[in-house]
């Protein structure tokens, strides 16, 4: 058993904080695995209010010339479910597997900056309650030539413009009123989180390997991780002084994005798709890492072509910033740089296309164990697949004309973040669930959850490929009955409750596999990385010592070793030395330090919602305030010592 | 699989906050890139027929662009003073590179006013936006820079005084420093000479 002794209070602005268990240990923690849960938690939540906008789109469009929601309401509804799904629920989502795994992978005990990744995770928070007080404080007034104000309601008072953004249309004149500024502001609050997580990751991965740890012995996930770091570091400034200037135009009369001053609205799209498009990757490299851990464990294979695909991964990251005007084909930009783009675009497919091979390689003549994470690993590969097709008919700069603005783009998008994003994410959901909980999930009711998501998933976006070629326009509220378009538009309907059943019973699965689930063993899918040689759940310290890795896949190693014919043979000390493992991880033999919980990071990160208020209102105790929690989190923060010691005692 | 006592480990041999800041002022430069670009899209424009440019006051901008650069001579001098162990001098000169810091900021503050005065505001042209807003942008920088030049002369007023490592260190406000300095170079040139 351990016991620890309570670290000495050293006086800053607050008194240390210490608490072990209760929401203030929550609250001031600076514990990865913590700060991975909470990401997790909040992002499914915002999933879930994200989800219930898309089912409001659906009903609305379930029939033709339906008044279930007016114009107004309608573009509200379109822009959040896309805001939300995109900034608050699968990069944050991404997030809480960085956060967890990321060290654990790589050996590490915390990541480089402890206080800057709980800054990052309250900053998320706090942007996205801002982004959401629009439904309280916003108001969406109406547009000269638009809907009239009392179409807009409750539900329209929120921000309208797409979260595209597109101006002169989310500008001043069509769309007045506060709402698109706590779009903007909300975003940059949002984009502060993932800069500094970014920072945060990609010096943890050059500096917080264990010893042997090479680069090219880390895990994909971990690479996966380190090109989205990259990805974000590198593309959010972008948006970052984009919005920005939205906010300067819409605030303080400025006319960057608006003719009738000189500006250009071409310029803000170039801005937000030379940031939007690195966002696509950003939003699906993080599956790929999953996928890359799970099939190779249910495959009982090593890893076809590692290297291949680390290097595609990274291809894909540098590629991705030069194919961004091709989400701009039907705006004004020359034919030289159409054919440019539209090359560029094709290109990309090809390391994506490496990937999928190397998968495929990796599954071909292995032992497969089809259980739920390896069916949402499976389930990916093959829907990915499809929206990454379609993808590449977009590059096709004729054919993109025709399919601008159609449900045809709303098909093929969702095929890759839904269907590859998400299942990779739910793969990876199941896939570690023992790992944090030390309990095993419902198989049964996981396998139920698979099929229903993959029924119900291609139910809602397959029909919409022949919706959009038959010409149903996006973001329009409604279609006129003559069109014939209904049958596939209840179908689609259908479909995304179908979805919603699904995710139902994932959450009844999760919720009671971690109250009553079986104890998860050691080492439950006999996997190959470090996160599986240290006891689950993992213990606050990670590692009790710094494990040296020899070789790529170095727990697998230690487990397996080769036959004649290069199979794999388990070693007859295996079990013994996993009993070791799970005895050395428990109970650590030295005194281990570790980062102690701190109030400054959540009191910072307090400061900026304020900030956005004040630009919003133009007020200056609103900025005060701001700057004052600003300071004090700064200040505290600067004068506070990392760590004190806590000393973790063998107590036989 | 064997194991190890030594944490932490930087296999780079650099130090994980100094690699920190490097990654961050990577991101910076996209920051400022990005505003440059569009300054120089909108450069050209002199709607409604006032140009910016007739207003820069050349000979005092160089002056104050002079004496940012000298602040990067005083920031390497605390730098060296430190290495020394000489507490003394490493405040005065962190001190004086504030201090350069802040007669910058006060340039910049006269010249907005000034051209302010003679008719151009923030939204008087596209032009003049864009000067104002990455102007400003680096602004808010060299200000951010001072509070942090203070914040360090502040802690090494206490009893320990300061080291290279550890904490916020000098090392950390130098890169900082430095790279704000050397973003202007490029902004001077940009803005004010092309």
């Amino acid at each position: 058993m351990t016991k620890i002794i309570e670290p000495s209070k050293q006086s800053s602005i607050f008194r240390r904080p210490s608490s072990e268990t209760g929401i203030w240990s929550w609250i001031t923690t600076v514990d990865h695995k913590r700060i991975g849960i909470m990401y997790g938690y909040a992002a499914f939540f915002f999933l879930l209010i994200g989800g219930l906008e898309a089912l409001i789109l659906r009903i609305q469009l379930s029939q033709p010339d339906n008044n279930f929601l007016t114009a107004a309401e309608y573009n509200a509804m379109f822009t959040m479910h896309g805001t939300t799904m995109i900034f608050l629920a699968i990069m944050p989502i991404s997030a809480a597997f960085f956060n967890y795994l990321l060290p654990l992978q790589i050996g590490a005990r915390d990541v480089a900056f402890p206080r800057l990744n709980a800054l990052s995770f309250w900053i998320f928070i706090f942007g996205g309650a801002f982004l959401y007080s629009t439904f309280i404080f916003g108001t969406a007034g109406a547009p000269e030539g638009g809907y009239l104000a009392e179409e807009v309601g409750w539900l329209g008072s929120a921000p309208n413009g797409g979260w595209f953004g597109y101006q002169p249309n989310a500008g001043m004149k069509y769309s007045p009123g506060t709402a698109m500024d706590y779009w903007a502001i909300g975003l940059q609050i949002l984009g502060i989180a993932s800069l500094i997580s970014a920072f945060n990751f990609i010096t943890t991965i050059i500096n917080m390997r264990t010893e042997g740890m090479r680069f090219m012995r880390m895990p994909v996930f971990t690479w996966m991780t380190f090109a989205v770091s990259f990805l974000l570091a590198f593309s959010l400034p972008i948006i970052a002084i984009a919005l920005f200037y939205v906010t300067f135009d819409r605030k303080f009369g400025t006319t960057f994005f608006l003719t009738e001053g000189g500006g250009d609205p071409i310029l803000w799209q170039h801005l937000f798709w030379l940031f939007g498009h690195p966002e696509v990757y950003i939003l699906i490299l993080p599956a790929f890492g999953i996928v890359s851990e799970v099939l190779p464990t249910f495959s009982r294979k090593p890893l076809f072509g590692y290297a291949a695909i680390v290097f595609a991964g990274f291809g894909i990251a540098f590629i991705g910033f030069g194919v961004w005007a091709h989400h701009m084909f039907a705006s004004a930009i020359s034919p030289v740089a159409q054919a440019g783009f539209g090359l560029s675009t094709m290109v990309i497919a090809v390391p994506t296309g490496v990937k999928i091979f190397n998968w495929l390689g990796t599954i071909w003549g292995g032992k497969l164990k089809l259980n739920t994470p390896m069916l949402f690993s499976l389930g990916f590969i093959g829907m990915f697949v499809i929206g990454g097709l379609s993808g590449v008919t977009h590059s096709i700069v004729p054919a993109d004309t025709q399919q601008t603005d159609t449900y045809y783009v709303v098909a093929h998008f969702h095929y890759v973040l839904f269907g590859g994003a998400l299942f990779g994410i739910f793969s990876g959901l199941y896939y570690w669930f023992p790992k944090v909980w030390g309990k095993m999930y419902n198989e049964s009711l996981g396998k139920i959850h698979f099929w229903l998501m993959m029924i119900g998933f291609n139910l809602t976006f397959g029909p919409m490929h022949w919706l959009g070629l038959q010409g149903q326009v996006r973001r329009t509220w409604v279609y006129a009955e003559e069109t014939n378009l209904q049958f596939w538009n209840i179908v689609v309907t259908v479909g995304a409750f179908i979805i919603a059943l699904s995710i139902i019973v994932f959450m009844i699965n999760w919720i009671f596999s971690k109250r009553t689930g079986e104890k998860a063993p050691f080492d439950p899918w006999d996997a190959r990385t470090l996160e599986w040689a240290i006891p689950s759940p993992t213990p606050v310290w990670n590692f009790s010592t710094a494990p040296i890795v020899k070789s790529l896949d170095d727990f697998w190693h230690t487990k397996y070793s080769e036959d004649e014919e290069g199979r794999a043979v388990r070693r007859e000390e295996a079990d013994q030395i996993l009993l070791e493992l799970e005895e050395d991880g428990l109970n650590p033999s030295e005194h281990i330090a570790l980062p102690n919980p701190s109030y400054f990071p959540i009191v910072l990160a307090s400061g900026l919602p304020f900030l956005g208020y004040a630009v919003i209102y133009k007020s200056i105790p609103l900025a005060l305030i701001g700057t004052v929690l600003l300071l004090i989190g700064g200040f505290g923060w600067g004068t506070e010592p990392l760590e004190e010691e806590i000393h973790i005692d063998s107590d036989e | 699989m064997s194991s190890s006592h030594s944490y932490p480990h930087e296999p780079t041999g650099v130090e994980t906050r100094k690699l920190g800041m490097w990654v961050f002022l990577s991101t910076e430069i996209l920051f400022f890139g990005t505003l440059i670009t569009t300054f120089m899209i909108f450069k050209g424009s002199d709607f409604p027929g006032m140009k910016l440019t007739d207003v820069y006051d050349i000979p005092f901008t160089s002056i104050s662009s002079f004496i940012l650069l000298m602040s990067s001579l005083t920031m390497v001098l605390a730098h060296n003073a430190l290495e020394a162990n000489d507490q003394e001098k490493t405040r005065v000169w962190l001190l004086a590179t504030a201090m350069l810091g802040a007669v910058f900021l006060a340039g910049q503050i006269y010249e907005f006013t000034e051209f302010y005065h003679k008719g151009f505001e923030l939204t008087t042209n596209i032009f003049s936006s864009s000067f104002y807003v990455l102007t400003g942008f680096h602004g808010l920088h060299v200000f951010i820079g001072v509070v942090l030049l203070l914040a360090l002369w502040g802690i090494g007023q206490r009893q320990k005084g300061l080291t290279l490592e550890g904490g916020m260190n000098l090392e950390f406000v130098a890169l900082y420093w430095h790279f704000v300095d050397i973003v202007w170079i490029v902004l001077f040139t940009v803005v004010y000479l092309i």
